[in-house]
């Protein structure tokens, strides 16, 4: 078994998984439940300053979207940080930190945009014993209105001056949460390492209506005849999470700034390819909210096992895709492939024969007898029949070998060449 | 309750009211929404589907589940009616497994198909319950068809013309409308009297009058029909059984299984339908299966059904010789019936091994015989084979069970009775053949 123990800007845990700042970590009760599962820490859900409790709506506070067999894709919410009172969230934190000191205990921080403010609450939290704060600057829905949450997140000045307010009054490791409703996610992690930043984490969630009510004509969730835009979450919003995860991991500027990585994570593989991709620890919510604390038994077993499998630790897993994340403009436009469709595999549905001949290049034919074969001469290997086929590896991409002809072009395949040296492209350098 | 099963002879009431509810009950209860949804996503909307080549009426399978994806079972109940009339029938009796399931690249990828029957099921149950008739006529042409029998082949033609603008009259003659669906199809499969309801929903399209209680021949003549009609449709099916020929064939006990089946569709009170204690039906397809399952199920303790070539011959699906199976039939294949046995009613039934002289006795109180329907023949009307021609005369189309190209399946009635009508259609407005 593969030691997934992590040590991420200081603080440790028994595995990556965190549980992220979200209901499942908003009281004792539910943490320890998670713990007693397995899970390697949390980030606590964001506290407020002290004053009244903050209020939530008493309506829906979801909304969905679904797969195939009503499967959770995305989530989306209005509800708002935590709507308990400081003092009890600060008590159980401080409880739970003692009884389970093996676990990560971050603590989730959105207050007044004043440095008064900031001081008064992380003196709070050093009180509990916790291992870090993260300053959450994503909430894309009601604190943003109210000057916090995303309102911060989205100007890097201010990431910048209130990431030094907290380095300056605590000595706690200190995890700035980033919005992706942003257009360079890059920005904002810069401020924040500017800041002092141990680490960054994101995504946090998007904005979204994830469904019109077509009686009412109101988005969901709809509350009395209304709906305002939530953030959106679960495996829908992977793709955008890796996709920015990357682009820290390998900008110059923030290259080496620690990530948690967030965003979907569903299963051991989506966590590996965020380690994949330069994270040093990952968090969970939808998944846990959509199967419960469980499902931390497949993660650990998942990862560990892959690992085993690869003959590879953790740390060796971390950060090794982020040098193959690079721009189009490197990509060798001498590689060649094919589609090539197992035709004992194939179930003789047709998709990809309808993708390719009403979509793309018409480089499937089909037979009388419902035989699906890719024609060579006109095959542009965008993969597309691979990604609409139901069955796995029925379809696959096949590399042409240097010095093969392609039929499409008549051109012989040749070695790397990418686009910065192109004849077609009028900025090209000859090739050194 | 007097009797049970093992009362000897053929006896009604062997069983409780309890048992005779739950075994007539359907057989597959409608899906609720929530199982209908689940199936639905089962479907990967295949190119060129082959379960559209696999339905004789060519459904558009893949349009009519993604609208049961999509929220709209009504909607894909349209489709359905649109291409078959009787869609709400063929979601219950259709041998899917040999049609449209059989041909499910799920049967290929996972050893088990969308369930487009059931699925099937859904669609039309929800369009007949929550909109009931959803066609229109066109203008009135004029014209005037009719048909003979109202079973799905005469119906679906009807409706059609109907459709079209033509007034259509309906000669049938049983005392119900519906032809096999009301009297030819085990009970289990059309619970809650669904081939009198389907008739009555397919009627509300207007323009069809039916006269039941009128037989071609007797009551009228194909002649005085073509003087009075602008066309006429024959959906006559199959009019004679055939007989086995052996010694001992008019004991008493010994009977045409369509007639027992017809009987027990049309019973109030299942109890008073007497069954024999020890049941042998001959023959090997569905009507073999319908009243061997029919009579296991009314308290016979012991039914086997016999047939003389092996299970691969059988014309009944797999689906069906399992089901009977299932319901405790004992199903003997390779023995052809050689003499029935027995002081004025039937006592045992002797076989011999097919191709060979051994021979063997089965008891029996009571003998079904299930060995095949044959078409009544009408001076004038020419043949294709044993059955009338699509087209036996000028201004006469025939379809269905009566005409060849199908096997004898309700849904290959209702394409030739559709098709017919279009054909007539085209004829009597001058859109040529």
């Amino acid at each position: 078994m593969a030691d997934l123990s992590t040590n991420f800007v200081g603080i440790k845990s028994p595995n990556p998984y965190w549980l992220a700042s979200a209901p499942p970590t908003d009281k004792e009760y539910n943490v320890v439940r998670a713990f007693k599962a397995g899970w390697g820490g949390v980030v606590w859900k964001t506290l407020g300053a002290e004053g009244p409790p903050i209020v939530n709506v008493n309506g829906p506070r979801y909304g969905a979207v679904w797969g195939a067999d009503r499967r959770l894709l995305g989530l989306n919410n209005i509800e708002l940080i935590t709507d308990r009172p400081l003092e009890v969230n600060l008590r159980e934190i401080k409880q739970v930190k003692r009884d389970w000191p093996d676990r990560a205990m971050v603590v989730s921080l959105m207050v007044p945009c004043d440095e008064e403010s900031w001081k008064a609450i992380l003196k709070h939290v050093e009180d509990t014993g916790a291992d870090g704060v993260e300053l959450n600057f994503g909430c894309p829905h009601g604190m943003s209105e109210r000057g916090m949450g995303a309102a911060v997140g989205q100007v890097p000045e201010y990431i910048e001056m209130v990431t030094r307010w907290v380095k300056k009054h605590s000595r706690m490791p200190c995890i700035v949460k980033l919005t992706p409703n942003i257009t360079d996610i890059r920005k904002p992690a810069e401020a924040a390492k500017r800041g002092g930043a141990d680490a960054v984490s994101l995504i946090n969630t998007i904005n979204s209506i994830t469904s019109v009510n077509l009686d009412e004509f109101s988005p969901e969730p709809m509350i009395d005849g209304k709906g305002a835009h939530g953030g959106y979450c679960g495996p829908a919003v992977k793709p955008i999470a890796l996709n920015m995860v990357a682009e820290i991991a390998r900008d110059p500027a923030t290259a080496g700034l620690p990530i948690s990585g967030i965003g979907g994570v569903s299963t051991w593989r989506d966590a590996a390819e965020f380690l994949a991709l330069g994270a040093g620890s990952v968090q969970v919510c939808t998944a846990a909210m959509t199967y419960g604390f469980g499902i931390i038994k497949e993660l650990n077993a998942g990862l560990s096992q892959y690992l085993d499998d690869k003959g590879m630790t953790l740390d060796e897993l971390q950060g090794r895709a982020v040098p193959n994340v690079t721009d189009w403009q490197y990509l060798n436009l001498n590689y060649v492939t094919k589609a090539r469709i197992d035709q004992d595999l194939c179930i003789q549905c047709g998709r990809c024969f309808a993708a390719c001949e009403d979509t793309s290049h018409q480089a499937i034919s089909m037979s009388p007898d419902r035989k699906f074969e890719v024609i060579d001469a006109e095959c542009v290997a965008c993969n597309l029949c691979v990604n609409v086929c139901p069955v796995q590896d029925c379809i696959t991409m096949e590399e042409l070998p240097l010095g093969a002809v392609d039929e499409r072009t008549g051109e012989t395949v040749r070695e790397y060449a990418n686009w910065t040296s192109h004849p077609n492209n009028p900025m090209a350098k000859a090739a050194e | 309750m007097s009797n049970s099963p093992t009362t000897p002879g053929i006896q009604p009431g062997r069983l409780s009211p309890d048992a005779y509810a739950a075994h007539f009950d359907d057989l597959y209860p409608a899906y609720d929404p929530h199982e209908a949804m689940v199936a639905a996503d089962r479907c990967y909307f295949c190119h060129d589907a082959p379960c559209i080549t696999a339905c004789p009426t060519e459904i558009d399978i893949p349009l009519f589940i993604r609208q049961i994806q999509a929220g709209q079972p009504e909607a894909a109940g349209k489709t359905i009616l649109d291409q078959n009339i009787f869609g709400g029938t063929c979601a219950r009796v259709c041998p899917t497994e040999t049609l449209c399931e059989g041909a499910c690249v799920r049967e290929m990828a996972e050893g088990k198909p969308v369930e487009i029957g059931r699925l099937q099921r859904y669609a039309t149950d929800s369009l007949m319950e929550r909109q009931g008739h959803p066609y229109t006529r066109a203008a009135s042409t004029g014209k005037h068809v009719a048909v003979v029998g109202a079973g799905p082949a005469g119906l679906a033609c009807a409706h059609r013309l109907a459709m079209h603008g033509h007034d259509v009259t309906v000669y049938e003659a049983q005392g119900k409308p519906g032809g096999l669906n009301e009297y030819g199809i085990a009970a289990y499969k059309m619970a809650e009297d669904f081939a009198a309801r389907e008739v009555e929903w397919l009627l509300g399209i207007g323009g069809i009058t039916i006269r039941t209680g009128q037989a071609l021949g007797r009551d009228f003549s194909l002649d005085a029909l073509r003087a009075e009609h602008d066309a006429v449709f024959l959906g006559t099916g199959l009019g004679d059984v055939n007989q086995l020929g052996i010694p001992g064939e008019d004991l008493e006990g010994v009977r045409d299984a369509v007639d027992f089946i017809a009987a027990l569709r049309q019973t109030d009170d299942l109890s008073r339908l007497p069954v024999g204690r020890d049941v042998v039906v001959i023959g090997g397809g569905m009507t073999a299966v319908d009243a061997a399952v029919q009579s296991k199920l009314l308290g016979a303790e012991r039914v086997s059904m016999v047939y003389r070539r092996d299970r691969a011959a059988m014309s009944a699906s797999e689906h069906e010789i399992d089901h009977a199976a299932t319901e405790g039939v004992t199903i003997i294949t390779g023995a052809t019936p050689v003499a029935i046995h027995g002081e004025g009613a039937v006592a045992e039934i002797e076989f011999a091994y097919t191709g060979g002289d051994e021979t063997f006795r089965l008891k029996a109180d009571q003998v079904f015989k299930a060995i095949g329907q044959k078409l009544v023949p009408l001076d004038g009307l020419a043949l294709e084979g044993r059955k009338f021609a699509g087209t036996p005369l000028a201004g006469v189309w025939a379809g269905g069970d009566c005409t060849g190209g199908g096997e004898d399946l309700t849904v290959t009635a209702v394409a030739q009775g559709r098709d017919a009508a279009e054909a007539i259609h085209a004829n009597l407005t001058g859109n040529g053949i």
